[in-house]
């Protein structure tokens, strides 16, 4: 069994009206199966209102199945018992870093995690340095959170879930308030995570850019799991991919303009290193 | 309207040992119904700058004028200041409060002081420009999905009648169908009432296939002031500062560098795509 597993999950919520009374039923969720296995880049792309959030907050269990189940490393969301041990395997970071953070200095804002699990002392410093440095932060250990740009405190927010020791990360849209050179870092820290510390990510993002680094990527549209597939292969699906307002990275839209034009190119380019190699490639 | 800000200063904590320096020395000048893209990275002064053109913080040195009037001069309406200069903050939707989207829409020019019928007159006509549907008028703005509400909250300003409509990152969070109804629609609204429309983004991409003229703040300076070509041509310096160039001027550089006779000036899909067929011979 992979880390994460759903079965035919369904949430359901009761839509009410002004007055509170009920007025009808939304499917958030309509039979998502899906199965991560322990070290996966997972990317879930998504239009607004297509369920991403309602999914990762399974995850995690801040809700529950209303059929179906879902299980964290083994464990069934829907038993009580587990609720802590779910939440330490599975850490969620989300969009707005100011949210997140409530410590004043950064290091003793990576340490409220571990603190609140009950780590010795010792091995919380010894947490709070490993988690700093592996999203390289650490030489701001000393400082204000609120001294530093989004990028940072994001990085910040994401180091104190990684001092819980998780198997695996949800972060729902981390790089929406940010700006390009913290976007960069942010997923630069994330790939890093994945790759060196071998923990389980699954990113939720509109920005197409981010996906490619992911080894498998779910695209979710009114509650459903509609593609799922290699980067490469959701991105040659371009058409598919804007009748459900989504896009693909530009360069990858370029490539597929040009191709329409009539020149020879691979479907499925993801960058524009990729563009450019196959461009020189049948120049002249 | 024009604006001319002059040797315009800004400084956080004035005297203390927290002393910052938001804006340093900025200048410059916008004509009537330009579309100016105002870029850079966190913490740059790009939201001290927004906040001080519209009267809401004074500034430390230097003046900004509408018109020709100077709006920091103890005599001018600042009140009026707030309907002439409309400005969308970021994730608007959060500033949603009434029962439903009608009523909130006409808050705005009832605080005003307009008789109830020239309110809902202009609520009517803002909610039909960003193109909500009738029957969403009376129901919760909370009901609204995310593009929705943020167009909602965009009609509250509009409902104003403002001659500047500033928009802080209008886009951020939405899904990119999201991202180009907002956009298309700010381009419509400006085409539509001649609004001068600066549009404060953090993506590269938007400002080039939007704006006519780009505003780059760095350290609280204003480091350039240029159309989006001269401003992407300038990549070291930008990715220095913490921003980036579109993705297709990227590929048009890449491929300069490998040998293939090509101009490297286009920033938006259209033009790179251009460029490349003819550089290729297609046409």
């Amino acid at each position: 069994m992979g880390i994460i597993e759903t079965k035919k999950l369904i949430f359901e919520y009761i839509r009410r009206d002004r007055d509170g009374e009920p007025e009808g039923v939304t499917k958030a969720l309509d039979n998502v199966d899906l199965s991560v296995e322990q070290g996966d880049f997972i990317a879930v792309l998504g239009h607004n209102g297509s369920g991403k959030s309602t999914l990762a907050r399974h995850i995690n269990a801040i809700l529950y199945p209303t059929e179906g189940t879902v299980f964290v490393d083994g464990m069934d969301t829907a038993d009580n018992a587990h609720i802590w041990d779910i939440r330490r395997t599975a850490g969620m970071v989300f969009q707005n870093p100011d949210n997140q953070i409530i410590g004043t200095v950064v290091e003793e804002d990576v340490g409220f995690g571990p603190e609140n699990m009950g780590v010795p002392s010792k091995e919380i410093w010894e947490r709070v340095e490993e988690s700093l440095k592996a999203v390289g932060m650490y030489k701001y250990r000393k400082r204000s959170p609120s001294k530093l740009s989004g990028g940072q405190k994001q990085r910040v927010a994401i180091a104190g879930v990684v001092a819980m020791h998780p198997k695996c990360i949800v972060l729902d849209e981390p790089t929406a308030m940010l700006d390009p050179r913290g976007r960069r870092e942010v997923i630069r820290a994330v790939r890093a995570l994945n790759d060196v510390e071998g923990i389980t990510v699954i990113l939720i993002t509109h920005y197409m850019e981010e996906v490619i680094y992911a080894n498998k990527v779910f695209v979710m549209d009114k509650g459903k799991i509609v593609m799922q597939g290699s980067p490469r292969e959701i991105f040659s699906r371009v058409e598919e991919l804007k009748q459900i307002r989504l896009s693909v990275p530009q360069a990858t839209e370029l490539a597929w303009e040009l191709k329409k034009a009539g020149l020879k190119l691979p479907d499925g380019i993801l960058n524009e290193e990729e563009l450019v190699k196959a461009l020189s490639g049948i120049y002249r | 309207m024009s604006i001319i800000v002059n040797h315009l200063s800004y400084i956080y904590n004035q005297g203390t040992v927290y002393e910052l320096k938001a804006l340093s020395d900025v200048s410059f000048k916008i004509d009537d119904s330009e579309y100016i893209g105002l870029l850079g990275a966190t913490g740059s002064g790009k939201s001290t700058l927004v906040q001080v053109l519209n009267g809401l913080i004074t500034p430390s040195e230097g003046s900004v004028y509408y018109n020709g009037e100077d709006i920091f001069e103890r005599d001018y309406d600042r009140k009026q200041l707030r309907s002439r200069v409309g400005l969308v903050f970021q994730y608007p939707e959060h500033q949603l409060f009434e029962a439903d989207v009608f009523s909130d829409v006409c808050f705005g020019p009832a605080n005003l002081g307009l008789s109830r019928t020239e309110c809902e007159l202009r609520a009517y006509e803002a909610l039909k420009m960003v193109g909500l549907r009738d029957e969403d008028f009376y129901v919760s703005p909370f009901d609204l999905s995310g593009g929705e509400k943020r167009r909602a909250a965009i009609a509250g300003v509009l409902a104003m009648k403002p001659e500047i409509l500033i928009l802080d990152e209008p886009v951020a969070g939405l899904d990119p169908g999201g991202r180009d109804e907002i956009l298309l629609l700010i381009k419509r609204i400006r085409e539509e009432t001649g609004m001068t429309v600066i549009l404060v983004s953090h993506s590269m991409d938007d400002a080039a296939e939007n704006s006519e003229r780009l505003l780059v703040m760095h350290e609280g300076q204003l480091l350039f002031d240029a159309s989006p070509k001269e401003v992407f041509s300038e990549y070291e310096t930008l990715l220095e500062i913490g921003l980036d160039i579109p993705q297709v001027t990227k590929v048009l550089r890449g491929l300069k560098s490998m040998g293939v006779q090509i101009n490297c000036d286009a920033i938006t899909l259209r033009e790179a795509k251009e460029e490349i067929l003819r550089s290729f011979g297609i046409r």
